[in-house]
């Protein structure tokens, strides 16, 4: 029985690996506030089932609080953002997918690489998963790296954020509660800033095209 | 009666100061608040400092711990003797300057009062506490404090784009020193991690690591101090600071450099090699050598004493290396002989040197002039300044009985102990150093002889000099008390050597005191009274007699009339005041005969010319030689540096992105 859910662990892991590969290659704005908030479900999913595993109790509270945050309250704030800003329907433009999906497959690799050692000394039950926890962080990097437009780069950064919480919670069943819940208001407070931050783009450039921000540079 | 100690008093004063300062910032445009009761407020905190370090000389040690500071990272404090002594040199010195500011600062343009206020006490606290402080996280707190507190007051006229020039340079030199230092005290602690100055007391450093901490500590403080080759802030800086200012940093400011530097090569290192001391002497020499030439040929009062102080600063390093030659061949007592000195002259340089400071900024608001081409004249409209400035010159070029011939002659007087050493190279050579020293101590009295002609005698060189008023009753006061103690310095020269004894006998096991008790107050004897000794009271009647007789025989037997004519005519009977001697011309033989030190550019007109003008620049060899490369090397680097900085976010996200990769490649390996 035990092992049946270990496997569940890998598979959500996969899940969320491969929405983050689905996110590298999303063009529409909506769509991609959706990937992500469905990679915040697989993330909350896989802390349940790691704190049910092991019995951790705070895994428990760590898994409600996410889901309020990542499945609520964050994807609510981002769909009103785009509604407020106009960009709903936005498309962006992005160089090659396929040569980004073959960067994004050699990037997997060299996680899974870096990551096995360290699994090796790991004995969670989830400690198979760190190598795709690595990589997630990395493909979210790339996409926000690949990005011109500033929401789609926030959704980058927030992928960032849950796949460093999979990280945690695959490494050393999660991090201390205070540390996670200071990291739960950090994003709150950040994706509020970058929000403002914006608007106040828009405004200065009348377009959410981030290579405006060039101009600002001293020459 | 509470029974304080005196750390607590001093403690106590710094409380006070940093009250004023918020009390300042309070009340920010108060002129009349801020300038007649903080400031002589802040003054009287510096006689109780004064009075609190007096009585701690010669006492045990006393020590406190502040709770400030880091977590598990207190403020060590501690007062010992030589602590106490140059914290006596602020309160006193700091005294006669707070009294002269209350009357110095004008309404008008520039910082506004009370923020000064709160910059100059919060620059004086500093200074207390890097004099305090025993362990090195403290010390660099309060040194960084001491050069942001400066900077500010520096750039008080911030406006005027040489005055944030000179900030700036002073600014950088100052860090670049403070990494010096910082290096040091890491060198000091010796891998134990406790940066309190009681362990690094007990560390024992190989040569070669005491050697390093040695040199960074010379770079450090030599930086602060303005050593040769890092002393091209000092006459930038001096001049743009409102004079109250250059006199706290000249007077005061360097000293706790000298401080410094005595602390950590008598105090916290233990191993002593000859070589430290020879390396002090020649820096020293070339400084003082360097300081003195350059201030003949200045044109700009507050620069010649900015390069004045350099001179004396260089002789200062000088003695304080002559000390430690002695100190590696344990002889204790040429040691405190040589120690004496120094501390006798940081007193007497801290007294005359913030007088003449004070003097030129009563004359800079009488006249708002600096250039000395547009002064002269001075001494019948600014009597007072005049004459109290005429004390401090007197002083400044070492003529008895004011009390900087009294250092000089202790230095000169250690110098010429010399042949005792062990080591025949150092036997012969030192001599000459001597010989060097008499040179600069003459060219010192060259360099105040042009400072006090040009401006105070022969004719006014402006017709608007006329309307000078002379200096108010605060400043006066202020500049009473300075002149004072350069009199009762020079006269009365064995009480502070008494003072002084117990801060070598503290630091090297030996002192003066024996000598000087045994011959009267009257006569001054370093070794013996029969070697070579000076009364200065003597010297006075004597000359004052002279004088007398000289005059009363000139009114009895020669024939006794009085004629006035104008000063320095030469005799013409028809010339104006422009064709007076000037300071360029006061200052073209020196000019000539060290040309090789300066890097001159002359305009001369030619004799087609309807309008021939002439025109001199002095410059600096080391400006072009070390600083103008260093400086294009480093735009260069920046330049490339620069390139990274294409200005779009991908890029930067690109570069953490490939770093992250990298480490997490290292971390596989």
């Amino acid at each position: 029985m035990n092992a049946l859910i270990s496997q569940l662990i890998n598979l959500f892991a996969s899940v969320i690996l491969i929405l983050a590969f689905a996110m590298l290659s999303q063009r529409r704005i909506v769509n991609l506030i959706h990937l992500y908030t469905w990679q915040g479900l697989a993330v909350v999913g896989s802390t349940v089932v790691v704190a049910y595993v092991t019995h951790q109790h705070h895994l428990f509270y760590s898994a409600a609080l996410t889901f309020l945050l990542k499945v609520i309250l964050i994807p609510y704030f981002l769909h009103r953002l785009i509604n407020r800003l106009n960009v709903r329907w936005d498309i962006e433009t992005l160089f090659n997918i396929p040569t980004l999906m073959i960067i994004g497959i050699i990037l997997v690799v060299f996680a899974f690489n870096v990551a096995l050692p360290i699994a090796k000394f790991s004995d969670t039950v989830a400690h198979g998963t760190l190598g795709i926890a690595l990589a997630c962080i990395l493909l979210s990097f790339l996409m926000m790296i690949t990005r011109a437009k500033a929401v789609p780069q926030v959704i980058g950064f927030l992928a960032m954020e849950n796949a460093l919480f999979l990280a945690a919670t695959s490494a050393t069943y999660g991090m201390p509660m205070v540390v996670e819940l200071g990291i739960a208001l950090d994003v709150l407070v950040g994706i509020l800033i970058l929000g403002v931050f914006m608007f106040q783009i828009r405004e200065q450039f009348d377009s959410l095209d981030i290579r405006h921000l060039e101009k600002l540079k001293e020459d | 009666m509470l029974n304080w100690l005196s750390i607590d008093v001093v403690l106590l004063v710094i409380t006070i100061w940093l009250g004023i300062g918020v009390a300042g910032v309070i009340a920010l445009r108060q002129f009349g608040f801020v300038a007649r009761v903080l400031f002589p407020l802040g003054g009287m905190c510096c006689l109780a400092l004064a009075w609190a370090a007096l009585q701690m000389i010669g006492s045990t040690p006393e020590t406190a711990v502040l709770p400030l500071g880091l977590p598990q990272l207190p403020f060590h404090l501690r007062l010992d003797s030589l602590a106490a002594f140059f914290l006596l040199v602020i309160g006193a010195v700091g005294a006669g300057i707070s009294i002269f500011a209350a009357g110095y600062f004008r309404k008008g343009a520039g910082t506004p009062p009370g923020l000064l206020c709160l910059e100059y006490h919060v620059f004086l606290a500093s200074m207390v506490l890097v004099i305090l402080a025993d362990d090195a996280y403290a010390f660099m707190v309060a040194w960084e404090t001491m050069a942001l507190s400066s900077f500010f007051l520096v750039t008080a006229n911030h406006k005027l784009p040489e005055v944030q020039e000179a900030g700036f340079l002073y600014l950088l030199i100052a860090h670049v020193g403070a990494i010096g230092i910082l290096l040091c005290f890491g060198v000091l602690q010796a891998n134990s991690g406790d940066y309190t100055f009681a362990n690094m007391r007990i560390q024992s450093l190989s040569p070669f690591w005491a050697s390093t901490a040695f040199i960074l500590a010379l770079f450090g403080f030599g930086a602060k101090a303005g050593m040769l080759p890092l002393h091209v802030w000092l006459p930038e800086a001096h001049p743009a600071a409102p004079s109250p200012v250059s006199a706290l940093m000249s007077g005061i400011m360097l000293k706790t450099a000298i401080y410094g530097l005595l602390r950590i090569s008598f105090d916290l290192l233990h191993v002593n090699v000859w070589w430290w001391g020879g390396l002090l002497l020649a820096l020293g020499l070339a400084t003082a050598l360097f300081g003195v030439v350059f201030a003949t040929v200045q044109t700009d009062m507050k620069r010649l004493l900015a390069y004045s102080s350099i001179e004396n600063i260089g002789l200062l390093l000088a003695g304080i290396g002559l000390a430690l030659i002695f100190h590696a061949y344990n002889m204790s007592a040429l040691t405190a002989l040589a120690l004496t000195a120094v501390l006798y002259h940081v007193v007497s340089h801290a007294f005359f040197k913030s007088l003449l400071f004070l003097g030129t900024g009563a004359v800079l608001h009488a006249t708002g002039e600096r250039n000395l081409g547009r002064l002269g004249g001075l001494i019948r409209y600014m009597p007072w300044v005049a004459w109290l400035m005429l004390i401090g010159v007197f002083a400044s070029s070492g003529l008895p009985p004011f009390s900087g011939f009294v250092s000089e002659w202790l230095l000169l007087q250690s110098f010429l102990f010399t042949p005792g050493l062990p080591d025949s190279f150092l036997n012969m050579f030192i001599p000459i150093v001597a010989a060097v020293i008499a040179l600069v101590a003459a060219l010192a009295g060259y360099a105040m002889v042009k400072f006090f002609g040009v401006i105070f005698l022969g004719q006014p060189r402006e017709e608007k000099l006329k309307e000078a008023h002379d200096a108010g009753l605060w400043e006066k006061i202020g500049m009473l008390w300075l002149a004072a103690w350069c009199i009762a310095l020079g006269l009365f020269p064995n009480f502070l050597i008494r003072l002084i004894d117990s801060v070598t006998v503290s630091l090297v096991g030996a002192g003066l005191g024996r000598h000087t008790t045994e011959s009267s107050w009257l006569f001054l004897a370093p070794s013996s009274i029969e070697r070579a000794s000076f009364a200065p009271l003597l010297f006075l009647l004597g000359v004052t007699i002279g004088c007398l007789v000289a005059f009363a025989l000139v009114r009895i037997l020669y024939h006794g009339r009085l004629r006035r004519t104008p000063p320095w005519d030469c005799g013409h009977p028809w010339q104006t005041a422009r064709m007076q001697d000037t300071a360029e011309g006061f200052g073209q033989p020196i000019r000539q005969i060290f040309e090789p030190f300066f890097r001159m550019k002359r305009h001369l007109p030619t004799p087609m010319d309807r309008n021939p003008s002439y025109k001199v620049e002095v410059g600096d060899h080391f400006w072009h030689w070390l600083y103008l490369p260093i400086a294009r090397l480093i735009e260069f680097l920046a330049g490339l540096v620069g390139r990274l900085q294409q200005g779009r976010i991908s890029i930067y996200l690109l570069y953490s992105f490939l770093t992250l990769l990298f480490m997490l490649f290292l971390v596989q390996r």
